[in-house]
């Protein structure tokens, strides 16, 4: 291989991209872009969900349940309804995703030291959130439970077993913290995979790849000579979105930067060489752009456990993600941002990283280097 | 050693033969034209000798290396322009030639040079700075053969390189071809222009796969050797068309625009004899003259012959 001609190849790709500063501030800006974009769109957090309430019994007691779910901050006191009220339409009309319903004997029942039942009407048309929301009635309905055995007990009841859990690496459990690396390797894989493939492209549209294939240019030293520039830009595409993530979201790296850049590197390769082999079955811009639009989103998207936990995908699904490289480099990327880890712990998924990115290239190699029939 | 040796190269698509059995030798410093209509094989030969395409069956040697055994030897000495001029639109004409430099493994003062002589040639000095795109079509193809020449290649294939080039700047791209022969360049080019192919030493004219006739051009008028042609202009020139294919004395009878080119065997006794029949039809001859060969009918001639040989072969006669 001659640096020369690989030096000759990856200046052009470069002066080609200056000339059109569109597209490459499309490949620079849009990475960023999308991280603020989904950063803020894909959220998991439950918060302020709009409760309506009727209290029939209005009492101390009741008052104080109701509060109780009000100062939790996870629910927004959006109404009050009588006895008459619908409670379906309260749903219906979207005023309240749940409506908490006490009964007129709330008071009396506890004062009999008999149990009490308060019923929590949940909007199950969002299932996460409805799960979400249960789990936290339920917990502020326990609460509320210890301080009223106290209360008949006139001391403070110590319960039997005490359950105090402490959340490592992501304490409020914010899902940006959990997205962003994600996001990154969403992203990266298909700015990527879209800036070769339209590249090698764009050659044979043009006819230039004709011209090329008449040269004494070797394949290896046409496909060095186009990764190499694409390979920079992603490069500075990534720390767009790391310095991004870290000011918007308050996403920092914990890790050591070195593990970050080597981790990303094998990842593009991979990724890089996805786009030649994308490049390899589209004759026209157009179709490289939807193959490698559906190609290297989708799975980045949805089999790399960027927002569906792998484990719980049926088991097909989850033998395909083993192809996907996405899923080890977000496990990487959650190791090495959120919980500050080098890559040795996860050695295994760096070596599945670099097995892909040497398969894709072999694979895109020889199908570009075939010779027309 | 000549410089390019074509034999018995068939090349195939499925059930259609673009190229049929076609071989001829092509001289060192040689201008060489390949002739023919659209489809007629130009384009799939010259892909072939470049080692763009594999033939089906046959041999190509270009500068004694065989084409099939030693690709990147071949490709080594040889330059290749398309008709679709294949430069970078969106960069500069200087970087274009620095590409192509490059990718041919120039650097530095060798670059420099060849790149200053380039630009000479081409005609194309204060121009470096300009971008490929904002070129009209002439500058762009004098262009593109200078990026396809930026290596010194001994041989150098054209296929249709003054495609949708007016004709001045193909008068002056012609002009450059010469000066790159008298270098001792051989050039083969593929063109469907007849004024261009008079321009060859030497002529291979293609037609249905088939090499139907090979020779300079002077030789291919000779298929005319001990015949006379003769343009005949009268009102219903279709129905003489016709009328005058059914005589057994006529040859051939092909249409010109609105004129008929008629080969008979006696020039005299074949004015007279056209005269009669059409002047008998109401058809009168406004002219009935002995005119010189063109190209034109030399082409005609050979592809009809080539139809009519196909065409007994069919048959079961």
């Amino acid at each position: 291989m001659s640096p020369r001609k690989v030096w000759a190849i990856a200046t052009k790709e470069l002066r080609q991209a200056s000339r059109d500063p569109l597209s490459l501030m499309m490949l620079l800006g849009v990475p960023t872009m999308m991280l603020v974009l989904y950063g803020y769109a894909i959220n998991f957090d439950v918060r302020h969900v709009p409760l309506a309430v009727r209290d029939l019994d209005q009492s101390r007691k009741s008052r104080d349940l109701v509060a109780a779910f009000v100062n939790s901050t996870y629910f927004d006191l959006a109404s009050s309804v009588g006895a008459d009220a619908d409670l379906d339409e309260l749903t219906q009309r979207r005023t309240a995703k749940a409506v908490l319903a006490i009964p007129e004997d709330f008071s009396r029942r506890l004062a009999e030291r008999r149990r009490a039942t308060v019923q929590l009407l949940v909007d199950g048309a969002d299932a996460n959130t409805a799960t979400t929301l249960m789990g936290y009635a339920s917990s502020i309905v326990s609460e509320a439970n210890v301080d009223l055995r106290a209360e008949v007990e006139g001391r403070p009841v110590e319960p039997t077993v005490s359950y105090e859990p402490r959340v490592f690496y992501n304490p409020e459990l914010r899902s940006t913290q959990f997205l962003v690396p994600g996001l990154i390797g969403f992203i990266l894989m298909l700015t990527a995979v879209l800036s070769t493939a339209l590249a090698v492209v764009r050659e044979k549209e043009r006819g230039t790849m004709e011209q090329l294939r008449v040269t004494s240019l070797k394949p290896g030293e046409l496909i060095a000579g186009k990764m190499l520039p694409y390979l920079l830009i992603s490069l500075i595409a990534t720390v767009l979105i790391v310095v991004a993530a870290r000011i918007l979201f308050g996403v920092a790296v914990r890790g050591p930067y070195l593990s970050l850049f080597v981790a990303t590197f094998i990842y593009l390769i991979g990724a890089l060489g996805f786009g030649l082999l994308v490049s390899s079955v589209a004759e026209t811009q157009a179709v490289a752009f939807q193959v490698g639009m559906v190609a290297s989103m989708l799975p980045a998207i949805f089999l790399s456990g960027f927002i569906f936990p792998i484990r719980s995908m049926p088991i097909v699904l989850q033998a395909i993600t083993y192809a996907v490289p996405a899923r080890y480099f977000n496990v990487i990327l959650r190791g090495v941002i959120l919980k500050g880890a080098s890559l040795l712990p996860y050695w295994q998924d760096v070596a599945f990283l670099v097995l892909y990115a040497i398969v894709v290239m072999g694979i895109a190699y020889s199908r570009l280097t075939r010779p027309e029939a | 050693m000549p410089a390019i040796e074509v034999a018995h190269l068939v090349k195939r698509f499925g059930a259609f033969t673009s190229v049929d059995d076609v071989s001829f030798t092509v001289e060192t410093g040689e201008v060489f034209g390949l002739l023919g209509s659209n489809g007629a094989g130009k384009s799939t030969t010259i892909r072939m000798m470049c080692g763009l395409l594999t033939p089906t069956a046959g041999a190509i040697r270009v500068l004694g290396i065989d084409v099939a055994k030693d690709p990147e030897g071949v490709k080594r000495g040889i330059g290749y322009m398309t008709q679709r001029f294949s430069l970078y639109d969106d960069i500069t004409v200087g970087q274009n030639l620095d590409f192509f430099g490059g990718v041919y493994g120039l650097r530095g003062p060798a670059l420099r040079d060849r790149k200053a002589w380039a630009i000479s040639m081409s005609g194309l000095v204060g121009k470096e700075d300009l971008l490929t795109r904002s070129l009209p079509g002439g500058w762009k193809q004098r262009l593109a053969l200078s990026c396809s020449v930026m290596h010194a290649p001994r041989v150098l294939f054209l296929d249709e390189p003054t495609g949708g080039v007016d004709p001045v700047s193909r008068r002056r791209f012609w002009h450059l071809i010469d000066a790159l022969a008298a270098e001792g360049v051989t050039i083969i080019v593929t063109t469907h222009y007849l004024d261009e192919a008079e321009r060859c030493d030497r002529i291979a004219l293609l037609h249905a796969g088939q090499l139907v006739s090979l020779g300079t051009v002077s030789e291919l008028k000779d298929v005319f050797a001990g015949r006379a042609l003769l343009e005949v202009a009268c009102p219903r020139f279709l129905e003489a068309q016709e009328r005058l294919e059914r005589e057994p004395f006529v040859l051939e009878a092909a249409l010109f625009g609105t004129r008929l080119h008629v080969v008979v065997e006696d020039a005299e006794a074949g004015r007279r004899r056209i005269r009669e029949i059409l002047t008998a039809d109401g058809n009168v001859p406004a002219e009935v003259e002995r005119i010189v060969p063109s190209l034109e009918d030399v082409f005609i001639h050979c592809i009809e012959s080539a139809d009519a040989a196909r065409a007994a072969a069919a048959s079961p006669a």
